[in-house]
């Protein structure tokens, strides 16, 4: 039976130009972008969080024809999904930032709730980039939750050796809460990628 | 089309748990170092994949909606007018995205971007000796229909030159942008043209070691939905991770 299956259509690269189409307003087309990196309103409830990082090649170059979006839940630990979309239309949790400007990724956001009792909070992540013909997903975690990072399942998954690549730091100045994540692509440090 | 007609009474529905999604099958998909395109051998992650357990992260999307498309997104003869038509030959662009079991994903975002007839993006970096043509922008968007259909109006895309080797050039493609029904169903990737003489020299399109998969990217020519006087037809159904079946019992 499973013979009739059709065949997944194969994943090939972003490559270089896709901000026009996939990131315009954030890059400078006329075009209405349907995700940015200013994922919250003033009003959004919860912690308001900066996130940001840099992406390292293999030879310690930073990447900057890449893309990442990022998914999360809202304050409360909900997914605003296809099933309960978001009530007052601002806050979606999904995010897309183009790294070609800033030399980074960015994302104004909030700090996303846990989805229930034993599952740490985190924010789930792809990467999109010229040099890559699949995306690779990834998760963020926070620095300020290693009690709840402990008890998380996926987390707990992952080498010991390897998980302080998949916690952002927390960094607090003026009043602002900024998560740093890196992305290494390879090396001694190279981030932990899931096979979601 | 024929090769994706699928004979879903071999399929119980009841068994089909949408809490759960089918792998990625990576025999479908390019790995992530293919030497032959140069850029991902040091771009590729080389550790081994963490394999994860389905939670409400991977199992859940945004709804984007027909209120994110605007007029004339899904018709790029005429999104990027600025004083008259776009040059090149026009082509109207179709297909269904469904997912393994043959299922028309409905009302998903279809994102695509694509070169003018010339071979040159419209992106600012793009530093191709090519003009630019000013009535062409490139991209565009569509949401599926409840036949998981989408369907656009474009100029067929150039052929280009890339520095990964010697007298590289990529084959005519459009690329597309696709979201599913959960964060593990997103997928990006490129269509292609039948008969294009690059397929067989481009390592993008050459990554994927399964033939049926590599060759389910090359659209096939459509007389259905070339319009007369107008647009030659191309039909290109692509297939999205969808939620897991147990096949039945014989």
């Amino acid at each position: 039976m499973m013979s009739n299956k059709l065949k997944q259509t194969p994943s090939q690269t972003v490559g270089p130009f896709f901000s026009y189409a996939l990131t315009p307003e954030q890059s400078g087309y006329n075009l209405k972008s349907i995700a940015s990196p200013d994922m919250r309103a003033d009003d959004t409830p919860g912690e308001h969080i900066n996130l940001s990082g840099k992406i390292y090649d293999g030879n310690g170059e930073i990447v900057s024809d890449a893309m990442i979006e990022i998914w999360q839940t809202d304050a409360d630990g909900n997914y605003l999904d296809r099933d309960t979309p978001p009530m007052d239309g601002t806050f979606t949790g999904f995010g897309r930032c183009d790294c070609e400007i800033k030399k980074e990724f960015y994302f104004n956001t909030v700090k996303p709730g846990p989805i229930e009792e034993g599952h740490a909070p985190h924010i789930n992540m792809i990467v999109f980039m010229r040099g890559m013909l699949t995306h690779a997903y990834t998760r963020i975690y926070f620095s300020d939750e290693s009690d709840a990072n402990e008890k998380d399942a996926v987390f707990k998954s992952v080498p010991t050796e390897r998980r302080h690549t998949i916690i952002a730091n927390r960094v607090e100045e003026d009043n602002i809460v900024t998560y740093q994540f890196d992305l290494h692509m390879q090396g001694d440090n190279e981030t932990v990628f899931f096979d979601v | 089309m024929s090769d994706h007609k699928i004979d879903t009474h071999k399929i119980d529905t009841h068994k089909i748990d949408t809490h759960k999604i089918d792998k990625r099958d990576w025999d479908a998909h390019p790995p992530y170092v293919y030497p032959d395109y140069k850029s991902t051998t040091f771009r590729g992650p080389t550790k081994p994949l963490v394999p994860i357990a389905h939670t409400l992260s991977e199992l859940t999307i945004p709804a984007f909606g027909h209120e994110q498309i605007q007029e004339f997104d899904n018709d790029l003869t005429i999104n990027g007018r600025v004083d008259g038509e776009p040059q090149g030959e026009r082509i109207q662009v179709s297909g269904r995205v469904l997912d393994e079991y043959g299922r028309p994903q409905i009302g998903t975002l279809v994102e695509i971007w694509q070169a003018n007839a010339a071979g040159r993006y419209i992106h600012k970096t793009d530093q191709h000796d090519a003009p630019i043509d000013p009535n062409f922008f490139g991209g565009g968007r569509c949401v599926t229909d409840e036949n998981g259909r989408y369907t656009f109006l474009s100029i067929k895309p150039g052929a280009y030159p890339w520095g990964n080797h010697h007298n590289a050039w990529r084959p005519n493609h459009i690329h597309f942008s696709l979201f599913g029904m959960s964060f593990a169903s997103r997928l990006v990737t490129q269509m292609y043209f039948p008969g294009d003489p690059l397929l067989a020299l481009d390592p993008i399109f050459n990554a994927t070691a399964d033939k049926i998969a590599r060759e389910s990217l090359v659209s096939k020519f459509s007389q259905k939905y070339s319009i007369p006087n107008i647009a030659l037809g191309y039909e290109f159904d692509i297939v999205l991770r969808g939620p897991a079946a147990t096949p039945m019992e014989a």
